[in-house]
């Protein structure tokens, strides 16, 4: 079986490093990078605990190769927080008691990132088609589509200051 | 040696220069060789033990299959590798096509989206297909590269089984082309799953319906099932009543009828055949009644 040598970025540090063909994005992640915030769930695109930035995209990392990330861009879990601080969703996360196991979390964080990004205000429908693909077995959603408003709420009182000043 | 947890077997992955490289690779491995675009149901397979491959080829990337275009003139083009978020991202799908977006935003969640496409759902040729419906009735034509260059394939001609198309070794289907829809034209897909949203489903009825002079009610309606065959497919007896009868109650309840009884949909984990036809009825009367009103007639 053919080995590739690919370079990417991770979590703004760029990486190079010698993957099989039939190695997975997440696979790679956990056992070649160390990075093991992001979670192996189902392994069928259903579960969404793997889900990770994949050139600002969120994509169930079971569902690509390793070798297809060459000359590509990630975000995991662990960089979403910069030095000491939380980002807004983790925090907010937090408050609500969107977090009880944990197992589903890091993909949840990354999903909630994405939405946010591309639609800053989302409604209770559109939180919950965004979050459609990420499962949670013990917080039963409310407490998570309640961190998102809030999250939601810090990121647009954080915007509105520097948008006031230009 | 690292096992590359988790699961997938052993392959080689191939990424062809080019068309003809790609077409001449899997002719030449027929057996061993299968194209790799999302991988959404690929993978599933494969780490089930039920699909084997020696080797992967991923003809992303090559001439034509990242191409989404639009023009008034010659409608629309989406290339094999054009992902469904791009494609339900895209301001002229959304103005033009928006069948095609309702059906594609159906299908699983959004970061499986990021890997999904809709020439791999078609390829795929799962009776249970959320796109293919659209693309049925939106009159969708395959490109198709071989050994010997392009040619171009219709989808009514295109599912010969569950999972079995009209492809040979060698095919690659690099983009499907739409006609520019007719203006006020109307579509909607309804898709019965075991959840309101992000499941298979249990039986999926595309409709669309656009102003035609060679009707009696001056509309044509097109309609197209999913998992209640092994083929996606087009009941034809439905559309044709449509056609000839001035569009009522009545001849709406009679097209359900034939469509819920061109069916032959199995019992499996996700519903009972009895189940699924019957719902296919009552979804083909709704979607009917929806384009209609749609479309402005009344009834």
């Amino acid at each position: 079986m053919g080995y590739h040598r690919i370079t990417l970025t991770v979590n703004g540090t760029a990486e190079q490093v010698d993957v099989p063909s039939n190695m997975t994005m997440l696979t790679m992640l956990r056992e070649k990078l160390g990075l093991t915030g992001t979670k192996n769930g189902c392994t069928a695109g259903e579960c969404g605990a793997c889900t990770v930035l994949w050139n600002g995209e969120p994509v169930n990392s079971c569902m690509v190769l390793a070798v297809e990330c060459d000359g590509t861009r990630i975000t995991t879990v662990e960089g979403l927080s910069s030095a000491d601080l939380l980002d807004p969703i983790q925090e907010a996360m937090i408050e609500e008691g969107g977090v009880q196991c944990g197992f589903c979390t890091p993909g949840m964080l990354i999903s909630i990132k994405a939405l946010l990004e591309r639609n800053p205000n989302p409604s209770d429908y559109e939180i919950r088609d965004a979050l459609v693909g990420n499962l949670c077995r013990c917080t039963g959603y409310l407490s998570i589509i309640s961190a998102v408003k809030k999250a939601a709420y810090k990121i647009n009182s954080q915007a509105e200051p520097a948008a006031l000043a230009n | 040696m690292q096992m590359a947890h988790p699961g997938l077997p052993e392959f080689d992955y191939i990424r062809p220069g080019t068309l003809m490289e790609a077409s001449r690779f899997l002719a030449d491995h027929p057996d061993e060789a299968r194209i790799f675009l999302g991988g959404t149901d690929m993978f599933v397979r494969m780490r089930d033990g039920a699909w084997t491959a020696k080797y992967l080829v991923d003809v992303k990337g090559l001439h034509g299959t990242n191409e989404l275009h639009y023009s008034s003139a010659h409608g629309l083009v989406v290339g094999a590798a054009v992902n469904m978020n791009r494609l339900i991202s895209s301001p002229d799908v959304q103005n033009y096509y928006q069948l095609l977006v309702e059906a594609a935003h159906s299908v699983a969640s959004y970061q499986l989206r990021t890997r999904a496409t809709i020439i791999g759902n078609i390829c795929n040729a799962s009776p249970a297909g959320d796109t293919t419906g659209a693309c049925i009735v939106l009159g969708g034509i395959l490109k198709v590269h071989g050994l010997n260059g392009y040619r171009e394939e219709s989808l009514s001609t295109f599912f010969k089984g569950a999972g079995k198309t009209i492809l040979k070794p060698g095919d690659v289907v690099t983009s499907i082309h739409f006609p520019v829809p007719q203006e006020g034209a109307a579509g909607k897909y309804l898709k019965l799953g075991r959840n309101a949203i992000g499941d298979l489903s249990i039986v999926g009825v595309t409709v669309f319906g656009y102003r035609d002079n060679n009707t009696v009610s001056g509309y044509r309606f097109k309609i197209a099932l999913a998992s209640v065959a092994p083929i996606p497919f087009v009941p034809v007896q439905a559309e044709a009543v449509l056609a000839e009868k001035p569009i009522s109650k009545e001849t709406v309840d009679e097209a359900a009828q034939f469509a819920m009884d061109a069916c032959t949909p199995i019992d499996d984990i996700r519903g009972g055949a009895k189940y699924r036809k019957q719902m296919v009825r009552n979804l083909t009367r709704n979607g009917l009644h929806e384009v209609i009103s749609r479309l402005g007639l009344k009834i």
